[in-house]
């Protein structure tokens, strides 16, 4: 955030630092086609891109071109949704997630999901904590509290919460929940986190310490983030996925390194959005 | 000066509701206290109730509402969460079960009374007994708690569902974990609801566990409901007023001490499993 503080505020553009580069490119994600529908109306088709490992993937453009679609295509959450039709590989560490063998529950613990409003359930923070956990098998106290501790520390909650762990995680603020929230998808050691503009509901200051943590996490998960706040995506992003509205369905414009989408797109409605012409 | 008006009849029908609710609730108190005592409620009922006590008559209401709770909450809450939780929304099926529902929960109690005649006394051969009565009561219950439970649920923010989908836990975890829990409440003011209209009910009852006012010895003997009793009492006894208005109390008094007990049961298994903002 400090970075961006210093030419304005965090929705203005400007020689505003970016995230370094991945080094090396290993695939983590191969989406191949995807195309999702809603009650048969197409909301995004014909998207192929690659996800790489240890890596921030933002997504960006316009409200209503897909992005969240596409995200929740990544770890079959859209199987929840009524009506909804996913087609198209998405091809995750060397496995195709619609494949009948797959099973859901497993997958959604190697890919966590952080949601634009903070979600924390209605439970204590610790509670919050245990339940992924002892949903799936671990009951052993001490190891309990040891991943609690680890991913209270990863997130930065630690120092904020450790006297009150049995207190309402809906008494934390907004960003303390977003991060309580981060931890409860981080507790699973998932390898992937799916971010759905996970900073949009918090006020600047908060949004700027998750942004900061995100860009902490960056390299030991792979990220993918959906985000409206281009010079986030700028900051943060090592690959930057560009997605627009034609006929009435999302389509996947430009897919690159972040920097180059930015400073020379290819395309011209890409450079026409990211100057801020349109969108 | 509109606004004035406004509360003035805001407060006046406040204030009218009240007096009605206190002057109902005040007579059967000051009519009733004089019959209340120990021996009331633990003697057997004599000269067709104008003398003796009521204590056949309350074990038989308890058993009847036993009865039928033992049927409704199991029925009741899993077809509200199979309303609730595992069906769309907008599917036909699901819109015709609710209206039928709701049909039902309006449905005079007499009609239940006949059905229950019908089906419990005569086609299962059950007769005049506590359990036709309570099955009977069931019938009624059910609809006021489906529709409760089922909005309470869906009352409940999406978003934990998600969460909780996004984490990989299962629906039954969710369910008992946080989703009914905390829709406890309104769960709890449903069933009240269903508990308030079966203790009231004499019409249903009449056709099903009849009015013998002796110790029920099992489920299958007739027993007599408090709300019968009452209405035996004012209608076709002389002379039998003072303990009319003494069982109106009495049950007045038991329907008070469910409710508090209910709601208590229902904050600790909150506060236990939910951790709501303090």
């Amino acid at each position: 955030m400090s970075k961006g503080l210093v030419t304005g505020n965090a929705y203005t553009l400007g020689s505003i630092e970016q995230g370094e580069p991945c080094c090396e490119a290993v695939s983590h994600f191969s989406i191949r086609d995807l195309a999702v529908s809603y009650q048969q109306e197409t909301v995004l088709s014909n998207v192929s891109l690659e996800v790489y490992k240890g890596c921030i993937t933002a997504l960006i453009g316009p409200s209503g071109c897909g992005k969240s679609s596409f995200l929740s295509a990544l770890n079959r959450l859209s199987d929840m949704v009524p009506g909804a039709k996913v087609s198209g590989d998405i091809i995750f560490e060397g496995e195709n997630i619609f494949d009948t063998s797959v099973d859901v529950r497993t997958l959604r613990t190697k890919i966590g999901m952080i949601f634009q409003k903070p979600n924390p359930f209605p439970l204590s923070i610790r509670k919050n904590l245990e339940l992924p956990l002892k949903e799936h098998g671990v009951r052993n106290k001490s190891e309990i509290e040891s991943k609690i501790f680890d991913v209270l520390h990863s997130v930065g909650l630690w120092n904020e919460v450790k006297d009150r762990l049995h207190c309402s995680a809906l008494s934390l603020s907004g960003g303390q929940q977003q991060r309580l929230c981060i931890a409860r998808a981080l507790i699973l050691e998932p390898s992937v986190l799916l971010m759905d503009e996970p900073c949009s509901a918090l006020d600047p200051i908060s949004s700027g310490i998750v942004e900061e943590m995100i860009q902490r996490l960056a390299g030991r998960y792979t990220i993918i983030i959906v985000t409206h706040n281009l010079a986030q995506a700028r900051r943060i992003a090592n690959y930057a996925a560009f997605f627009w509205m034609t006929e009435r369905v999302g389509k996947l414009i430009e897919f690159g390194q972040c920097r180059p989408l930015f400073e020379s797109p290819q395309h011209s409605l890409t450079a026409a959005y990211v100057s801020g012409e349109k969108g | 000066m509109i606004d004035r008006c406004f509360t003035f009849i805001i407060w006046l029908t406040a204030g009218i509701v009240f007096l009605a609710f206190g002057w109902l609730i005040s007579e059967v108190v000051v009519q009733g206290v004089g019959k209340l005592s120990w021996s009331f409620l633990t003697d057997e009922p004599a000269r067709s109730g104008r003398e003796g006590g009521i204590y056949p008559i309350i074990v038989s209401t308890l058993l009847i509402l036993g009865t039928a709770l033992v049927i409704v909450i199991p029925l009741g809450l899993g077809s509200a969460i199979w309303l609730a939780e595992f069906t769309k929304k907008s599917s036909k099926r699901v819109q015709s079960t609710r209206l039928i529902l709701d049909v039902l929960a309006g449905v005079p109690s007499i009609v239940f009374g006949l059905f229950g005649y019908a089906f419990f006394c005569g086609f299962l051969d059950l007769g005049f007994s506590i359990l036709s009565g309570g099955l009977t009561l069931a019938c009624m219950m059910l609809p006021i708690l489906i529709r409760t439970t089922e909005a309470g649920l869906t009352a409940v923010p999406n978003d934990w569902r998600r969460a909780g989908a996004a984490l990989g836990v299962s629906r039954t975890t969710l369910l008992w974990q946080v989703l009914l829990p905390y829709a406890s409440p309104a769960i709890t003011a449903g069933l009240l609801l269903s508990i308030g209209r079966a203790t009231a009910e004499t019409a249903a009852l009449i056709f099903t566990s009849g009015y013998v006012d002796r110790m029920p010895e099992s489920l299958n003997d007739s027993g007599r409901a408090l709300a019968v009793h009452i209405y035996d009492l004012s209608m076709n006894v002389v002379g039998g007023d003072k303990a009319a208005y003494g069982s109106a109390l009495v049950l007045i008094i038991m329907v008070v001490i469910i409710n508090l007990s209910a709601n208590a049961l229902s904050e600790f298994w909150l506060e236990k499993k939910i951790n709501r903002l303090q």
